[in-house]
């Protein structure tokens, strides 16, 4: 790959402020090239102000960085035409059909043969025989796949997916993030949005932002290391009154319901062991003790940052 | 380090052409929306069906002032009071002094004056003599409101004037003959003023509306979001946004002449390329405007006030309505700023009095940069950026 030092985005102290609230604080966050990098955080964290600075579509209060290489206050221009960029809210033009929307991107971006490259991502899409139709009639999960055919279209290196799969059933979700795989090794550079665990872990990397604060990054396994919780899995019977008769005793950070079972973690390991004992040896509940999951860490993450930023 | 792999002098060529290609990409989505959109479509042609034949006549007033010009072929007394007699009626306002016939056709012929008086050679000689030689008074018919009011007032109001003025006392008789002279529109018959003002109205009000919702409908429907992170430049998507509605306004204007001639027997005396070319300028100038006020406001709603704000005082003051010769000063210094007060001169003109491009030179120029003002501000108010 060109662009030397195989960073894709690399941008330090981003500051975004709307009518006086602070969107997004300090945020500062790398990118490899050819990775696949998730972007997670409870809704209004500022997930989509950052993509939309780094696309060029709003211009930091602070901070600095490079896109690609390209400075992303100066060369907004030159980021957009390597960079595909996937809204959250569907925009390709409902009036128009399949084919018209991509045969407009191709012909704006300039590519040599429009039709032609439309008709060949039609196919690679799977669209073949609703070419004519128009987007706007088009299922949750088709309209997705044809957005993201469309930002792919001007063979992108960078591509910013903004939750692309809300709504989406699981079949056309998984579709889709096969797709990003391929595309990654392919060795595009993905940043994506999601609420979704599944689907952060299927990212190289991952990063938590909550209330415009980065909190988390680094892989999966790195960021569930870092968190340092313990997790106490409890299946068994009137797991409803165990939660509540545990919620805020010392050294419990968090329980949380998982369908059949309970989740109660804590960071303070002797604290948490104490504060359960009592529970330990009631007949009819199961305890086991287990690393937290990726939801675990990012429940909790939540639950403190909202604790020190609101 | 570069992140562009592509062989430069390829790209080069490419980026050349990147403006047109770019505006093209735009202009063909315009117009497969514009195909798609049915109520819109309708808009096109039942507009103008519906306004031609609701407009049955416009309202009356009495206009005075009327900008006026002397053919004076001899210079004597007489011949300056019966000047200062008209000129006394309220009715006239002599701007111009002219010797030479051309000059006099040519002053009517561009409408920079409604009104010509034409004093013969040896008028004060006939008088005393009491040959009764015939005073000609040439009107702009076009607009027959603003004539016939002032023509059929002429002779009484004169007569009286000059039994004041001149040594002819009380003579009952006039001492010479008026011979007034509608010129373009000797029948004073309203539709042919009429037709060719709706041409202007009819395109004022859909071209501004189109455009006007074109930018605010693409930031509601969330598209703005996606074309903004696309590289296409400000300039790009105004030519893409307006030259499909050129076309449109063409087959309205033809649509609407063509209903002219055929049912109402409107003439087309002057140059159809003409007129073609100088509508082609209007239509312009409007979507620019109707652009401009898309960069302006939030949404389609207030997009389509503001286009009634600039639509009415369109109608009332451009002399569509009311002659614009009766208008007061200020009244007519906002009328030169819109352009149909300039492009209902020029229908007219063409059409009714066969005008040529020389005497439309002023109008034209007003019209082009109208537009100029307009796009230069749509292009700098349109936010590359979401912020």
């Amino acid at each position: 790959m060109n662009g030397g030092n195989g960073i894709a985005i690399d941008v330090k102290g981003l500051t975004k402020s709307f009518g006086g609230r602070e969107v997004v604080h300090d945020l500062s966050m790398q990118v490899k090239r050819g990775s696949i990098y998730g972007f997670l955080g409870p809704n209004g964290s500022g997930k989509t102000t950052t993509i939309r600075i780094l696309c060029g579509l709003l211009t930091p209060d602070s901070g600095e960085g490079t896109c690609l290489g390209y400075d992303i206050r100066r060369d907004a221009e030159k980021i957009k035409r390597q960079v595909g960029y996937m809204t959250q809210r569907f925009s390709l033009y409902q009036d128009l059909s399949v084919r018209e929307n991509l045969e407009f991107v191709a012909r704006l971006y300039g590519l040599p043969d429009a039709r032609g490259a439309a008709r060949d991502m039609i196919k690679r899409l799977g669209l073949s025989g609703r070419e004519e139709q128009l987007a706007g009639e088009l299922s949750g999960g088709w309209k997705q796949r044809l957005a993201l055919g469309a930002c792919t279209l001007p063979n992108p290196q960078l591509l910013l997916l903004d939750e692309p799969t809300a709504g989406v059933d699981p079949k056309a979700r998984r579709d889709f993030w096969n797709e990003i795989h391929a595309l990654a090794a392919e060795g595009l550079t993905v940043l994506v949005s999601t609420h979704y665990m599944d689907e952060a872990e299927r990212c190289h990397e991952i990063a938590y932002i909550a209330y415009g604060y980065l909190l988390a990054h680094g892989t999966v396994e790195e960021v569930i290391a870092k968190s340092a919780l313990t997790t106490y899995t409890v299946t068994g019977e009137d797991l409803n009154e165990l939660g509540a008769a545990l919620t805020g005793k010392p050294g419990i950070d968090m329980v949380a319901p998982f369908g059949t079972s309970l989740h109660v973690s804590g960071r303070d390991v002797p604290a948490l062991e104490a504060s359960i004992a009592p529970w330990r040896e009631r007949s009819g509940l199961h305890w086991q003790k287990s690393s937290p999951s990726l939801e675990d860490v990012f429940i909790e993450l939540m639950g403190r940052s909202k604790d020190n930023f609101q | 380090m570069s992140a562009v792999d592509h062989p430069a002098p390829r790209r080069d060529i490419r980026e050349r052409f990147g403006f047109l290609r770019r505006s093209y990409a735009m202009l063909v989505k315009e117009f497969i929306q514009l195909r798609r959109d049915r109520v819109s479509f309708a808009m096109i042609v039942m507009l103008p069906v519906m306004q031609l034949m609701l407009f049955g006549y416009a309202i009356n007033t009495t206009p005075h002032h009327l900008p006026s010009a002397v053919l004076l072929q001899e210079e004597s007394d007489l011949a300056r009071s019966v000047l200062k007699a008209l000129e006394n009626t309220k009715y006239f306002r002599f701007l111009y002094e002219v010797h030479d016939v051309d000059d006099f056709d040519n002053l009517l012929k561009s409408g920079k004056v409604l009104f010509g008086v034409e004093i013969p050679r040896g008028f004060e000689r006939a008088v005393r003599r009491g040959d009764r030689p015939a005073l000609l008074v040439a009107a702009d018919a076009t607009d027959p409101v603003a004539a016939s009011a002032a023509l059929g007032s002429l002779g009484m109001v004169v007569q009286t004037a000059l039994a004041h003025d001149l040594y002819i006392g009380e003579r009952p008789e006039m001492p010479f003959e008026i011979r007034a002279h509608a010129r373009y529109n000797p029948a004073a018959n309203s539709s042919l003023n009429i037709v060719p003002g709706l041409v202007g109205t009819i395109l004022t009000m859909t071209m501004l509306i189109f455009t006007a919702l074109s930018v605010t409908r693409e930031v509601e429907r969330g598209t703005m979001e996606s074309l903004l992170s696309m590289p296409i430049k400000p300039v790009e998507v105004m030519f893409g946004k307006i030259i499909p509605y050129v076309l449109v306004g063409f087959v309205q204007a033809f649509l609407i002449i063509g209903i002219g001639v055929g049912l109402f027997g409107v003439p087309v005396l002057g140059n159809l390329v003409l007129l073609a070319l100088l509508s082609t300028l209007f239509i312009t100038t409007n979507l620019s405007i109707g652009y401009t006020i898309s960069t302006l406001v939030q949404n389609q709603l207030q997009a389509m006030q503001m286009s009634m704000m600039f639509f009415l005082p369109s109608i009332l003051l451009s002399g569509f309505m009311f002659p614009f010769a009766g208008m007061p000063a200020w009244a007519q210094y906002l009328g030169e700023c819109l352009p149909l007060t300039h492009y209902l001169r020029i229908v007219r003109a063409i059409m009714l009095k066969g005008a040529t491009m020389e005497n439309l030179r002023f109008d034209t120029l007003a019209l082009a940069g109208l537009m100029l003002v307009a796009m230069t501000i749509a292009v700098t108010r349109f936010r590359r950026t979401l912020d």
